[in-house]
């Protein structure tokens, strides 16, 4: 294992060389140009045995990935933004047709108005595809998770897309140090493809993929996705837990950070756990209770685990970098708050949309949000939820 | 490339099984099934949406006995682009033997191909992937009953395009794919006609004999949407051909070559639309320019074939009035 310093994007494109993808689409759309950008030195430098296809939109580099996922290889993509958008018809017929291909999803603001800089409002939208996807706070999580993400997606348990997703600019652009495990203990942990049960090369035994499901049998097709969501929670945490004993960084679910004893919560996905988890030191400094909650894994949602975790406190503010416009709240929240419905004592949830389009989030930010949620305990919150880092 | 004998290819498998669920009388199958009787190796298919992927894979059936891959409507180009980028590789890296070889073909209909499948195609193409692209033309969205498509001829009542007291159908005139598909300078393109089988499967071999990115744009009658007969699918592609509609020629590596002129068989375009019910109202005494219109457009097409495969074959040029008898 070396230390180095890189960019989230130069950390996954890394990684990808090591799993050594059979097949790569490519497309570039800021800010995850660099993966593919970087990628394509590793072809043509012989690093890799991938054949890249330079496809021209995201819509075919989805549909390249998933006819090369069919015919029977490891396959993988890099997007944000309105390229994952014009991907959207093609997420979910990878998902229905359970090809592991793992895309990585660099998050960037949805236009109009068009902004290139980090909000979930991409990968929040695709978040019913069937893919799954995992969240990283920064460019350490964004590698391991990519790794992992091909082992999530291939395992013959749930055969699912894996969206690996992390903050546009503030983790992509951004130099990091973070360990890089040795080539051969990557291809090691990945091992060989066998991720397609029915590869279209394999001509002996002609299948058909896509076909017309109607009224008797699309609905079964779709439970089978359903079913495989189920599974997948567990198959996150073997990977995770594997993962944890080669690289000494284990992953879970979420990650709690002092929330133990913890009164007063916050849950906030990528990023904004970095800046949040220094706003709880400075509140435990001052002897207040408080605590976060970063998702990793959002799709399956593990909502029994989240609502275990956060049974003890008081009072919780979810953050959404993504509005999920006239819903009660943004996606994050929304997920959250049903998970907490069954708990016998709720803490009292509001909900605070933030950062949109690369808004920063300031510490004085969240110390806002953490005096507040120190006072809603009995007082009730005065609203449910409402923009932050906002021009009023 | 050994002489095409019937008897031969009648007893080559049906890769495309009967059953197929296809209209009675419908092109497509006919299309589909004269393709693969012209190739000997193992072939993959990717399938646009439209008639011929519904109507063959009712889940849980499917028609094809080879391996198939439908993803969406508007790209079949970049599905089977995957499908052979996955082979390469996998080759390359002696995952899969060799020697074995594969025929990648992606087909659609011209809805699927000259409208919203036009970018991947283009895209497919350009990239150089080893393929080969067949657009079987029914002149519109028939799937989705009968709207107008790019491909749709000038006059032709659709369900979008209808004849009405204002408007006399399709106000434009078609969208000449396969000279869109020339201009990519991939080194096979071709025009075929099901009827003219013997032409259709010398072009499908020579093109299976060519490396790199294949184009081929085939009329496949649909009687749904031309309000004709279920029996009249042969005889409408060959009145198609021998109206100059539909020129029968491919272009390989540059050189242009019509591959039939019908000479003495040569007919006025509107023997091709007489029997068409899209067409009904051109006949009306007031709709008589749009007949004229037709024509000029149909010779103004010809002439225009005719005029690349004179300039490939200096000594043996074709006169484009040559049989223009009326």
């Amino acid at each position: 294992m070396k230390k180095v310093a890189m960019t989230g994007n130069v950390a996954v494109a890394n990684a990808m060389r090591q799993i050594n993808p059979d097949v790569c689409a490519a497309y570039p759309i800021t800010p995850s140009t660099e993966i593919m950008q970087q990628f394509s030195t590793f072809v043509a430098n012989g690093q890799v045995d991938t054949e890249l296809v330079t496809v021209e939109s995201e819509h075919s580099a989805m549909s390249a990935c998933i006819g090369a996922a069919a015919a029977g290889g490891r396959v993988m993509n890099a997007t944000s933004a309105n390229g994952l958008a014009l991907m959207w018809e093609m997420l979910y017929i990878a998902a229905g047709n359970r090809l592991p291909i793992v895309l990585s999803c660099v998050n960037r603001a949805l236009s109009a108005p068009i902004n290139i800089h980090c909000d979930h409002s991409d990968s929040m939208g695709a978040r019913d595809s069937g893919w799954v996807q995992i969240y990283a706070e920064n460019a350490q999580e964004a590698y391991d998770n990519t790794i992992q993400a091909v082992r999530i997606g291939e395992h013959p348990d749930i055969h699912l897309p894996v969206m690996s997703c992390m903050d546009g600019f503030i983790i992509s652009h951004s130099i990091e140090n973070l360990d890089l495990l040795d080539d051969q203990q990557v291809r090691d942990f990945v091992g060989p493809y066998n991720g397609t049960a029915y590869p279209l090369l394999d001509v002996a035994n002609p299948v058909t993929y896509g076909a017309l499901h109607l009224q008797d049998y699309y609905i079964e097709s779709r439970r089978q996705l359903h079913e495989a969501h189920k599974r997948a929670k567990n198959v996150v945490i073997e990977v995770g837990r594997e993962y944890g004993k080669l690289s000494g960084r284990s992953y879970g679910l979420f990650e709690t950070y002092k929330m133990d004893d913890a009164e007063i919560g916050l849950i906030a996905l990528n990023s904004a756990a970095g800046t949040a988890k220094v706003v709880v030191d400075e509140f435990r400094a001052k002897g207040i209770k408080a605590g976060l909650l970063k998702p990793r894994l959002f799709r399956p949602f593990p909502y029994l685990e989240i609502a275990d975790a956060l049974k003890g406190l008081k009072a919780l503010c979810v953050l959404d970098r993504a509005d999920s416009f006239g819903a009660a709240g943004g996606p994050l929240f929304i997920e959250v708050r049903s998970a907490l419905y069954d708990l016998q004592k709720r803490p009292v949830t509001i909900n605070k949309i933030f950062g949109l389009g690369g808004r920063d989030l300031g510490l004085d930010d969240l110390r806002k949000v953490f005096e507040e949620l120190t006072t809603i305990v009995d007082k009730g919150p005065k609203s449910l939820y409402e923009y932050i880092t906002v021009r009023e | 490339m050994a002489a095409i004998k019937l008897k031969e290819l009648s007893k080559k498998p049906d890769l495309l099984t009967g059953g197929h669920r296809m209209c009675a009388g419908c092109g497509a199958p006919i299309v589909v099934r004269q393709v693969l009787m012209a190739i000997d190796e193992p072939v993959i298919i990717s399938n646009a949406t439209g008639c011929l992927e519904v109507a063959t894979t009712i889940y849980p059936y499917t028609a094809w006995k080879l391996p198939w891959i439908h993803s969406a409507f508007e790209n079949a180009a970049a599905t089977i682009s995957g499908v052979e980028a996955m082979y390469q590789s996998l080759k390359r890296q002696g995952k899969i033997p060799a020697d074995q070889k594969i025929k990648f073909l992606a087909f659609g209909g011209d809805g699927g191909t000259y409208d919203i499948g036009l970018q991947a195609l283009s895209g497919a193409l350009e990239r150089g992937h080893d393929f080969m692209y067949v657009c079987y033309d029914n002149g519109a969205y028939m799937n989705t009953g009968i709207q107008r498509s790019s491909a749709t001829p000038f006059g032709a009542d659709t369900t979008t395009s209808p004849a009405g007291k204002v408007l006399q159908g399709k106000t434009q005139k078609r969208k000449d794919l396969t000279r869109i598909a020339l201009a990519h300078g991939v080194p096979f393109v071709a025009q075929a006609s099901p009827h003219n089988w013997k032409d259709l499967i010398t072009k499908v071999q020579k093109a299976m004999s060519i490396e790199g990115p294949k184009f081929m744009n085939i009329i496949a009658p649909c009687n749904r949407g031309w309000r004709t007969q279920t029996n009249d699918a042969i005889a409408l592609s060959k009145l198609a051909v021998d109206t100059c509609f539909w020129p029968l020629y491919e272009v390989v590596n540059g050189v242009a070559t019509v591959t039939y002129n019908p000479k003495k068989n040569r007919r006025p375009i509107v023997e091709w639309l007489k029997p068409q019910g899209r067409f009904k109202h051109l006949f009306k005494p007031e709709n008589e320019w749009m007949l004229a219109k037709f024509q000029e457009l149909v010779d103004e097409n010809w002439r225009s074939v005719v005029g690349m495969h004179n300039a490939s074959h200096p000594g043996e040029t074709i006169d484009p009035e040559e049989g223009k008898s009326w």
